[in-house]
């Protein structure tokens, strides 16, 4: 696959910091459920929280393949790390650079771009999950402010976040054509966040829960007009989409590098098992699927960059990649014997991180719907 | 050829079910969440005999035999496999295994306190480098006097941390093959120089020990050899072929609470109008789990059915070991998604189960073990 001299040097770079500063830690956030500050500080300080977003905004001014490449590389030794840097970038970062005005823009953009705060997506609620449409939230129109009441859940980086994306509905019983999306502040007055449940797996990422008790929102933090935020989240997704198909990719790419590394070393039967044939046809199976993942995601990056129609090809990505990441991990652990299942050989934990993938901003059941949407009308 | 249980294990059935509601279910969430060894429950078990199924009744059990080990495994595993496998060690690999080759004393000194439950059993035969590989174990035990000496370490010993009485397979000479020169021998964990090392920081199955066993110039008396004098392996092959069976009940009682589980959740949870069980996507993943368990249920059943007639088990051992735990994982993986991002956190038990049968397809011969295991037997 051919990458620019930036694209490959962004690589380097990230699997050199991923190697250096995030895998010592991956271990124990995951077991104690602590969100990364420091390791999430020096992101900002290498610029990668703004990797996509122009210098001017105070962003890294790289492309899409880039920012694909570092949640990958960080994916590849703590998916809890890779999952912060996508929901930040892909789900609010990047939305208000590319969906809000100039005025939204500037104001938002360049302290979410230089890391000053994480950024976050309020969409899912209790009742709205892969029915995304089903939102309950409501805001209503009170003079020169939006009046908030709703709550939602499962939201990365909730509470590390200074600025929000919120779904809401301005209008009742039109469906989808009646929700719209604003910026909301963290200090918004009856606005509180409440750390999430405990979690199976991506236990360093931060999520929580989003309570709005009139909450009063500016009008001019509505994106575009009244009624257009579905549209606008679709288009989210459709990025966000190839940040989790990178996340996944990472991680099975992560656990395959660890299954190679046992495989080699441990001895059984006088031989190393990667000699036994079921084990080395294990490896073969898993790099292909990999190698294929690696295919889609980039290309659907690719599209992205190219400003051609990527929504396809970003479902395809994020459910393929996904899928094969939970093949992937589950063989690494196999492949590891009783060690795998143990805390200490990293592999059980990716296999949980991945589940993450299958489930979250999408799950495999509705990237097949869209995909067969978009079948059906060709 | 008969499919239905007989009445008396029904009513075994009915007993479990009775008690797992009751006593097991309830905290099992909590006792994964703090690593926590359910003593409480151990003793309310071997009350209606659960700790002694496969010992004869004159030592203390209740003799009932592999299929009703089998219910009992499966059950209790719906709502905790982590006393699943606790009991599953307990009774095929260590109450039958000294039922089956002990002597006469040494029945009368262990059985009946192990079918109390007042010694808590546990196998040891894996170590650092005896995994799949289990003939290539290293412990040694030299014979001094009336004594054998044991010098060496365990790795990722069930119940170890609990438990009374040790079966622990040990090299008494170094031969060709490496299989012959292992003895096997009861071990007390009172004798000296015997420890406990590492615990293990497990995924799943969290309310159990698993643990490294260190002996030190630990002696065990000669009498304490079960079976004879290098012909250990052979003790330790037929009690796999029991432990298989129980696994492979362990992975089917998981594999039964993550369909139950998937069941209720799609009745209930709405999204597009509709509960999600109106879904082709859901109700193909539902019918596909309850075949599939329905297959490995089949085979465990058989394979139970001929241990308990004394015909040879091996084969059908490693085919229901391997289907059931390959069910149990992929049903446990389709439980969660079937939750969603609520499967994702600890307000349901899928994540449990997700995180507890994934051990199913390593422990007690993994999927690749058992595959050679079969092919060898099918192509000799």
């Amino acid at each position: 696959m051919q990458l620019t001299e930036e694209q490959a040097m962004i690589r380097e770079t990230v699997r050199k910091f991923a190697l250096e500063e995030v895998e010592p830690l991956a271990i124990e956030i995951d077991r104690d459920h602590i969100f990364p500050e420091k390791t999430v500080a020096k992101m900002a300080e290498m610029g990668l929280l703004g990797i996509n977003i122009s210098q001017e905004f105070g962003g890294a001014g790289m492309d899409d393949m880039c920012y694909t490449i570092a949640v990958e590389e960080l994916g590849r030794v703590c998916g809890s790390t890779g999952l912060t840097l996508a929901a930040h970038i892909s789900l609010c970062t990047y939305p208000i650079y590319a969906f809000a005005s100039d005025e939204q823009k500037r104001k938002y953009v360049p302290d979410l771009a230089k890391g000053r705060f994480l950024g976050a997506f309020g969409l899912t609620e209790p009742n709205a999950g892969s029915d995304a449409g089903g939102t309950q939230t409501v805001a209503v129109k009170k003079g020169d402010t939006y009046v908030l009441n709703g709550s939602k859940i499962f939201i990365t980086n909730a509470q590390h976040a200074g600025t929000f994306i919120i779904t809401a509905v301005t209008e009742k019983g039109i469906g989808t054509r009646g929700i719209s999306a604003f910026i909301v502040e963290r200090d918004t007055p009856g606005f509180k966040v409440n750390k999430g449940d405990e979690k199976l797996g991506m236990r360093g990422s931060d999520w929580g829960e989003l309570y709005f008790e009139d909450a009063p929102i500016p009008a001019e933090n509505l994106i575009g007009k009244e009624g257009e935020g579905f549209k606008m989240f679709m288009k989210t997704l459709d990025g966000g989409r190839i940040s989790i198909g990178a996340l996944a990719l990472g991680i099975a790419q992560g656990a395959l590098d660890k299954a190679l590394k046992y495989a080699k070393e441990r001895v059984q039967f006088d031989e190393a098992i990667i000699e036994q044939q079921a084990i080395a046809f294990k490896l073969a199976e898993m790099s292909t699927k990999i190698v294929a993942a690696r295919h889609l995601v980039y290309d659907a990056a690719r599209r992205k960059i190219a400003g051609e129609p990527f929504s396809l090809q970003s479902a395809y990505a994020k459910y393929f990649a996904s899928e094969i990441a939970m093949e992937v991990t589950s063989e690494a652990i196999q492949i590891h014997g009783g060690y795998g299942y143990t805390r200490d050989y990293h592999v059980e934990r990716y296999w949980r991180d991945a589940k993450l993938c299958t489930i979250g901003e999408g799950t495999s059941e509705i990237q097949k719907l869209v995909i067969a949407r978009t079948l059906a009308k060709m | 050829m008969r499919f239905e249980l007989s009445e008396e294990l029904m009513l075994l059935q009915e007993t479990v079910k009775s008690f797992t509601t009751a006593e097991v279910a309830p905290k099992a969430a909590e006792r994964d969440r703090k690593g926590e060894f359910p003593h409480d429950i151990l003793k309310a078990a071997s009350d209606l005999g659960f700790l002694g199924m496969t010992i004869p009744e004159k030592y203390g059990g209740v003799e009932m035999g592999n299929l009703a080990l089998s219910l009992l495994i499966e059950e209790i595993s719906r709502a905790d496999a982590s006393l699943g496998v606790t009991l599953s060690v307990h009774n095929s690999l260590i109450g039958s295994t000294l039922t089956h080759h002990g002597t006469d004393e040494q029945k009368e000194k262990y059985l009946p306190r192990v079918a109390s439950g007042e010694l808590l059993g546990a196998y040891a035969l894996t170590e650092s480098n005896a995994g799949t590989d289990a003939a290539n174990l290293g412990l040694k035990a030299e014979k001094k006097g009336d004594h054998y000496v044991l010098n060496g370490s365990k790795l990722f010993i069930t119940n170890g941390l609990e438990a009374g009485l040790f079966i622990v397979f040990a090299r008494t000479s170094q031969e060709d093959k490496k299989s012959r020169g292992v003895t096997c021998f009861l071990v007390e964990p009172s004798y000296s120089g015997f420890s406990i090392g590492t615990e293990e920081e497990k995924m799943g199955i969290r309310a159990t020990s698993t643990v490294e066993l260190l002996f030190d110039e630990c002696p065990v008396p000669a009498e304490n050899i079960l079976g004879e004098v290098g012909k250990g392996f052979r003790i330790a092959m037929w009690a796999l072929d029991g432990g298989r069976i129980g696994v492979g009940s362990q992975a089917l009682g998981i594999a039964q609470a993550c369909l139950d589980a998937s069941l209720k959740y799609a009745k209930e949870r709405e999204q597009f109008n509709r509960p999600i069980a109106a879904f082709q996507a859901i109700q193909w993943k539902l019918a596909e789990m309850a075949t599939e368990i329905e297959a490995a249920r089949l085979l465990i059943r058989k394979a139970a059915w001929l241990r308990d007639k004394g015909l040879d088990c091996t084969s059908f051992a490693c085919m229901a070991k391997m289907k059931a735990s390959e069910v149990c994982v992929n049903a446990a993986d389709e439980a969660v998604q079937i939750h969603g991002g609520a499967g994702y956190t600890k307000e349901f038990p899928v994540e449990r189960y997700f995180r507890d049968s994934r051990i199913t397809k390593i422990y007690e011969g993994t999927s690749e073990a058992v595959r050679m295991v079969l092919a060898r037997r099918l192509l000799s």
